[in-house]
């Protein structure tokens, strides 16, 4: 598996550390509820086909990145930096 | 047909000609007191463990493709219960002790082969933690024994014992755990229910759950509807897709883990051995191929088959552990799909919708819980509550944070275990 770094170019995945779901990204609220946290923190669509997921370039510039990929065949469609996903830029 | 010494020997004079089908092919049936989804391992033995044990009533497992398909044929066959944490400990106990009768049981070969399984320790501080495994398992009623390096030498003289970076101490032998033959524990489960009047229905892949005013009233299939009183999803691997019929969110992320082997040898290796600086396992099966494991490949997959990093990364342990391998071909690898939960133990529990129950989140433990798994489930689903050696398999446990069985210790989340 290849992975694109947005910052970096097309890497070895050896080079990237898998955090999880993108959901991670959508932090709850401090006074969020316990039900909140727990999908937040447990919960998964954790779907057969079409995922994004936050994988760092541990190994590289060290950047976060949404990698949408399907997980029944492992293509990776899009890698985008995390950052820019968050600050909602259409770019990078 | 009762298997027995003189069945064969008739067979055989009988030019073979004599065997029938092992079990029934039914057309599923508009209605039965009990669905369970799911004919791999863990489903038949909850249907033969509520024939036998419960006397359940009319009871159908479902299954997609054919029984025992999924993972309880793709994994590496180890059986033990080197457990230390409250909850696995008297459930992988309890599910050995099963697996000691269970040919009998079932009438059926299961090939369990109680060879001894050697973890390895590299480190003073991996001794402790070995000490306080074996005891933990001692004082629920199982073997355990810590061998020290000379002993240790004299039952397994092919390691690498002087390696530079992970010099070998010793290791915690649990005498009677060893391996089975996977495919047999299904058929075997699969005979036995059938045998008790269990429907079981192949090439019917469940496409939804129906429920009214929250309570399940049966389920859709691929022919046709099913009514039921309870349904069991019994489908690890599968769990969030069909959970998500009954508008459910899991704990529970996907990963693939690796499996190889490879051509057949004489015996060689006679114990099942797991390395205890990195993630590998290894035994010989009875057709003399080396079977070995290591660690996920740490992203969410449903491909069953995984990449080449941590087939590297395996192959280097084994060779790291036992330079002598570095001879034997492999001939195979697959991969199966993991029901991984953030502590990185399983989930049997009731669900918030009433008669929906739930066996879930096997992480890479599944095979050897196949006995105990189904005994406890079956109890949950004909009782209506759990049996004690499942009891802490609560589901909500990561929302309260109590009763985590984190056995690494490194935190209930996802990715760590």
């Amino acid at each position: 598996m290849r992975i694109n770094c947005p910052l970096c170019g097309e890497r070895d995945s050896r080079e990237f550390y898998y955090k999880g779901a993108a959901s991670y990204l959508n932090r709850p609220a401090p006074d969020a509820t316990a039900q909140d946290w727990d999908d937040y923190l447990h919960n998964r669509e954790n779907p057969a086909g079409e995922t994004r997921d936050l994988w760092q370039h541990q190994s590289g510039c060290r950047a976060w990145i949404v990698v949408t990929r399907d997980t029944n065949t492992h293509e990776i469609k899009s890698c985008r930096l995390a950052a820019s996903i968050k600050r909602g830029d259409n770019a990078g | 047909m009762r298997f027995s010494g003189w069945q064969v020997l008739r067979q055989g004079f009988a030019g073979n000609t004599g065997w029938k089908p092992q079990w029934r092919n039914p057309e599923p049936k508009p209605e039965y007191d009990i669905v369970i989804i799911g004919g791999g391992g863990h489903g038949l033995s909850t249907a033969y463990y509520l024939a036998k044990n419960h006397s359940a009533g009319r009871i159908a497992v479902l299954e997609k493709g054919w029984l025992g398909g999924g993972n309880v044929g793709r994994n590496t066959t180890i059986v033990r219960s080197t457990y230390a944490r409250p909850g696995n400990g008297e459930f992988y106990t309890h599910s050995l002790r099963l697996w000691r009768d269970l040919a009998q049981e079932l009438n059926f070969n299961v090939m369990f082969s109680p060879r001894g399984v050697i973890s390895l320790f590299h480190s003073d501080g991996q001794r402790d933690a070995f000490v306080r495994m074996g005891n933990a398992m001692r004082n629920r009623g199982d073997n355990a024994e810590l061998l020290d390096r000379a002993e240790l030498k004299k039952r397994v003289p092919y390691l690498d014992y002087e390696n530079g970076r992970f010099p070998i101490h010793g290791g915690l032998l649990q005498p009677d755990a060893g391996t089975a033959r996977h495919d047999a524990v299904a058929w075997g489960y699969a005979r036995a229910a059938d045998q008790l009047g269990v429907d079981l229905i192949q090439n019917c892949e469940v496409t939804g759950i129906d429920i009214v005013n929250g309570r399940v009233s049966g389920v859709q299939t691929r022919r046709g509807a099913i009514r039921a009183r309870k349904v069991g999803i019994v489908v690890a691997g599968r769990s969030s897709q069909v959970a998500a019929m009954a508008g459910m969110r899991l704990p529970i992320e996907s990963h693939i883990l690796q499996a190889f082997v490879t051509e057949g040898l004489k015996p060689v290796i006679d114990h099942v051995i797991s390395f205890g600086m990195g993630h590998f396992y290894i035994s010989q099966s009875d057709k003399g191929g080396l079977v070995f494991g290591g660690d996920l490949d740490y992203y969410a997959s449903y491909a069953q088959r995984g990449n080449l990093p941590r087939a590297e990364h395996v192959m280097e342990a084994g060779m790291t552990l036992m330079p002598m391998i570095g001879r034997a071909r492999v001939l195979r690898s697959w991969g199966g799909i993991m029901d991984m939960t953030p502590d990185g133990s399983p989930i049997i529990d009731k669900t918030s919708v009433d008669g929906l129950y739930l066996n879930a989140g096997w992480c890479y433990g599944g095979f050897k819980a196949v006995p105990g798994s189904g005994y406890g489930f079956a109890h949950l689903m004909a009782r209506g509550e759990p049996h004690p050696t499942i009891a802490r398999f609560r589901l909500d446990r990561f929302r309260t944070g109590v009763g985590l069985m984190d056995e690494e210790g490194t935190g209930a989340q996802h990715n760590l275990h």
